[in-house]
């Protein structure tokens, strides 16, 4: 089977039934004052940070073109899978501010 | 606030829920606080809930309750690249009363309970996360939540697989990828009599599918598809652990292959996205459950590592809803003492124990380890799949006869391995 392999960012290919984008577009989402996921300063480079880039299921960590991992907030469904693959040695991870981030009608 | 609760409990899922609802209807003062905007803002499960369990815990409950639909037709399917080979179940045990699982949208049924606890006397806050636990003497007072201090004689923490309160009390520590899986699922919105035509559905009737082999690429996990009563809930659960090091596919490009399989897609033909959602579960067993207890703390559901994966299904519900009630027996019975310390509340565990809940994890201890073949998500759904081609197949010439056909599968090395795999299985 054809996988589609979407790893660099702005490739539009990353799923072909409906983009990721435009399914995290689906959710409720409350914006909250602060970042509830940062990658600690001097991990920038760690490279338990590419299994992030596999795991997240919202696929907001990418590869750049000098292959280093950038990270998009902005559709986190708070899975904590990040955190777990990664490890809180490498991302500082919290959940965000009661009564913000993804509110799931269904769930 | 120097008002001092019975007990606060630290999120409002099922485990939470279970506890206030138990404690307020025994008349103890409970303070529940969920950080979403209702309860099921954030809870993520793929859907079924086993109600046989847990239904004596909580009589009242059933009748009204919110659910989908029972679960009268269970399929397996394994995926080959190029073929699958599918099992149905249906039975009379599956399709009469008292029905033993239903389908379940969370955010629906959880958002109820917490109003049937609400009934009961439970005070709930949400949009409030708690952002630490109050500990004095090494003994846990209260919790801090949006700048005030809320005190208790006992903290009940049930804030999910990623339980930030235990960890910060040192009885558990950061979960590791080979512990967890991922699990992410979309809600696809049918017509409901489309959804019975499609599945072969009676009125009220749901099924359950699950699909393991090629759509995991090998990695210990699966997908899962349940009808609910206007939507279906399309997921995968996949192992962390494998997901990182095979570095071969990312999570979003397994799910959308898992909607291009023919098998799948024709399921799902003409139905839309309303929903994508994803959270991580334990699924280590008993041997990666965490302790339960501490001076003025307890912990349930997935806090405490209380989901199970037996291959043909992930639980995790039940654990949480039964763990909640116990912690909440064991809460009663430290007031009656007026006596919270570590060793008063160990009868949680004890109440645990002698429940189904331990004894399940105790049956199912092995499963992680024996589970975690990539023969089993790999080799065998290929093994099979080129078996029935060949049982199946006409060619244009003359067909072989069976037994040797058969033979050619049946080689010393296959049956030897084979028999290597059932010895693990029968410890399951
Ligand atoms: C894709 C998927 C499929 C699954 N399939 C099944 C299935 O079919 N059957 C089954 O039985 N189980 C299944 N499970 C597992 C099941 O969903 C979980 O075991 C169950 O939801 C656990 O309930 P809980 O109450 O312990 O935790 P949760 O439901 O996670 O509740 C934790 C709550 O705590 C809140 N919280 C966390 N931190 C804080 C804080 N600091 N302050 C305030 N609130 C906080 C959260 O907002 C949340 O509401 C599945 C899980 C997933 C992800
Ligand atoms: S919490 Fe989940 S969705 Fe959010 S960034 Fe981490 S892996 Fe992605």
């Amino acid at each position: 089977m054809g996988y589609v392999r979407g790893l660099k960012k702005g490739d539009e290919n990353m799923s072909e039934p409906l983009g990721l984008k435009a399914k995290l577009g689906l959710n409720v989402f409350k914006e909250d004052k602060e970042r509830h996921i940062e990658i600690k300063a001097g991990f920038e480079k760690d490279p338990r940070l590419i299994r992030a880039v596999y795991v997240c299921p919202a696929g907001l960590y990418s590869l750049n073109d000098n292959g280093e991992v950038e990270f998009t907030i902005d559709g986190c469904l708070e899975c904590g899978t990040c955190r777990i693959a990664c490890g809180p040695e490498v991302l500082e991870w919290k959940y965000p501010t009661g009564g913000s981030g993804v509110q799931f009608r269904f769930g | 606030m120097d008002e001092k609760f019975d007990a606060i409990i630290v999120g409002g899922g099922l485990a939470g829920l279970a506890s206030a609802y138990t404690l307020a209807q025994n008349g103890l003062e409970v303070l529940l606080l969920e950080r979403g905007d209702y309860s099921g803002a954030k809870n993520v499960t793929g859907g079924r809930l086993y109600v046989s369990p847990v239904r004596d815990l909580f009589p009242d409950l059933w009748k009204k309750a919110p659910l989908e639909r029972f679960i009268a037709h269970e399929e397996v399917a394994m995926l080959a690249g190029e073929r699958s080979l599918t099992l149905r179940y249906s039975g009379n045990e599956l399709a009469n009363e008292p029905y033993q699982s239903y389908s379940i949208l969370r955010a629906k049924f959880d958002r109820w309970f917490a109003k049937q606890a609400e009934r009961k006397g439970a005070a709930i806050i949400t949009k409030t996360k708690v952002d630490d636990l109050i500990i004095e003497n090494g003994k846990v007072t209260g919790v801090l939540a949006a700048g005030d201090e809320l005190k208790a004689d006992v903290v009940i923490a049930c804030d999910g697989a990623m339980s930030l309160i235990s960890e910060r009390m040192g009885i558990r520590s950061p979960g590791l990828p080979k512990d967890h899986a991922v699990g992410f699922k979309e809600i696809i919105e049918l017509d409901p009599n489309v959804i019975e035509d499609r599945f072969g559905l009676a009125d009220g009737e749901g099924a359950a599918r699950l699909f393991m082999g090629e759509v995991t690429k090998g990695k210990f996990g699966g997908g899962f598809l349940y009808t609910n009563k206007e939507s279906i809930s399309l997921g995968m659960v996949v192992s962390i652990k494998d997901l990182m090091e095979d570095q071969d596919v990312t999570a979003p490009e397994l799910m959308d292959n898992f909607k291009l399989r023919p098998e799948v897609a024709k399921l799902i033909r003409g139905g839309q996205t309303a929903e994508y959602s994803a959270h991580v579960i334990p699924e280590g067993g008993y041997k990666a459950l965490s302790k339960l207890f501490a001076d003025g703390l307890l912990v349930a559901g997935d806090a405490a590592g209380l989901a199970l994966n037996i291959g043909v299904t992930v639980r995790g519900m039940e654990y949480a809803l039964a763990s909640g009630y116990y912690a909440a027996q064991a809460v009663i019975a430290a007031k009656e003492a007026n006596d919270f310390t570590a060793s008063k509340l160990s009868l949680y565990e004890k109440l645990l124990n002698d429940s189904f809940v331990i004894k399940d994890f105790k049956n199912f201890k092995e499963a992680p380890q024996v589970l975690d073949n990539p023969r089993f998500f790999n080799h065998y759904p290929e093994f099979v799949g080129n078996m029935m081609k060949d049982i199946y197949e006409i060619p244009a010439g003359s067909k072989d006869r069976l037994y040797p056909t058969m033979k050619k599968y049946m080689k010393f090395g296959e049956l030897w391995a084979m028999l290597g795999d059932l010895r693990k299985v029968m410890k399951i």
